[in-house]
């Protein structure tokens, strides 16, 4: 048998990884609302997709950060780990670095306000665009939260209608729920 | 032509590493085949990001094992069972066959350099050019003409 066998593969993408000579590593994740995408880059974590295309996901990868964009585990590790204790309960604060330096600076904002928002917490459109200091912002922040390139690590699931209602969510208003139901958040 | 850009790493690698691992085992034998394999690649992630379009990459990586294999023969082991290749004591004049093979054509260059290069057969080169070995024979021979005649101009 001469095909490149799994642990040859393995060595190899592992090798590319340590030896930082990628632009964007990137890996899938189980998790119970399904399969996620993860990549990151050196500086961190710049994607999380759920239903992922990955070939569509692979060109915006490089894209946005270069080619050489490869699938290699070492890298994704600590957010597989981080959303395996996430979603068994165990951890309500996400410990990662994130890369968004390419967003607009209003998203970076919103984001790192986002970021604030507490496990187990809500959070209105509107609030989030005034402590962005952004109050008549609450649309834009809609934006902002459907484009968020890191859901459950950036808990735009946490942000909702000033009438209590979900409103939306890029994964589907089921993932938001079952987010929420598991933070405590929904009864 | 369109210039295209090459894909995604990823892509790159899953298109060509089986023939690449093949034609490793062929040349090295299977046990010095698996390092010669991960520098294969660990090079052309070094390069990929200075490649300028997507056109001939698997010549491109052909020639990168090529070269590695024949370092490989050139290293002193312990176990040697294979027989040093008399052609490679031809290598050095390469050097200069490559810069002039840089006016060449894509295809005859590749041709050229691929098989007085790196001695790979007509068919080795077939297919790292996607065609097979009447066309690579017949480009590399129009390579060499068409040098000659610099040559002498």
């Amino acid at each position: 048998m001469t095909a490149v066998s799994p642990e040859l593969d393995r060595r190899f993408r592992d090798a590319a990884a340590r030896e930082s000579l990628l632009d964007a590593a990137y890996d899938l994740v189980d998790s119970p609302i399904g399969t996620l995408f993860v990549a990151t880059t050196e500086r961190g974590f710049c994607r999380i997709v759920y239903d992922a295309e990955p070939e569509q996901e692979l060109d915006g990868l490089a894209r946005a950060f270069g080619l050489r964009v490869l699938r290699s585990a070492p890298p994704i590790d600590p957010a597989r780990r981080q959303l395996d204790e996430y979603f068994h309960g165990k951890r309500h604060r996400f410990d990662l670095p994130v890369d968004i330096a390419l967003l607009a600076d209003f998203n970076r904002r919103v984001l790192r306000e986002l970021a604030r928002v507490p496990y187990g917490d809500v959070v209105t459109y509107g609030e989030l665009a005034a402590r962005a200091a952004r109050p008549r912002a609450a649309r834009a922040v809609g934006t902002v939260m459907n484009r968020n390139p890191l859901p459950i690590v950036l808990p735009c699931h946490r942000v909702i209608g000033a009438n209590g209602k979900l409103v939306g969510y890029g994964g589907g208003l089921d993932r938001k729920e079952a987010l929420l139901r598991l933070e405590g958040a929904l009864l | 032509m369109v210039s295209m850009t090459p894909p995604p790493f990823e892509r790159f690698y899953d298109e060509h590493r089986e023939e690449i691992f093949a034609f490793l085992i062929r040349r090295l034998g299977r046990d010095r085949a698996e390092d010669a394999f991960q520098e294969t690649f660990l090079r052309a992630l070094r390069a990929y990001s200075k490649l300028r379009h997507g056109e001939h990459l698997r010549a491109w990586v052909y020639t990168i094992a090529s070269r590695i294999a024949i370092d490989e023969h050139r290293r002193p082991r312990a176990d040697a069972e294979l027989p040093e290749l008399a052609s490679l004591d031809g290598r050095p004049a390469f050097a200069e066959l490559e810069h002039l093979a840089d006016e060449l054509p894509p295809t005859e260059r590749a041709a050229v350099v691929l098989r007085y290069g790196y001695d790979l057969d007509y068919a080795e080169i077939g297919t790292a050019l996607g065609s097979n070995a009447t066309a690579a024979r017949q480009a590399a021979s129009a390579g060499i003409r068409r040098l000659r005649r610099k040559e002498h101009q």
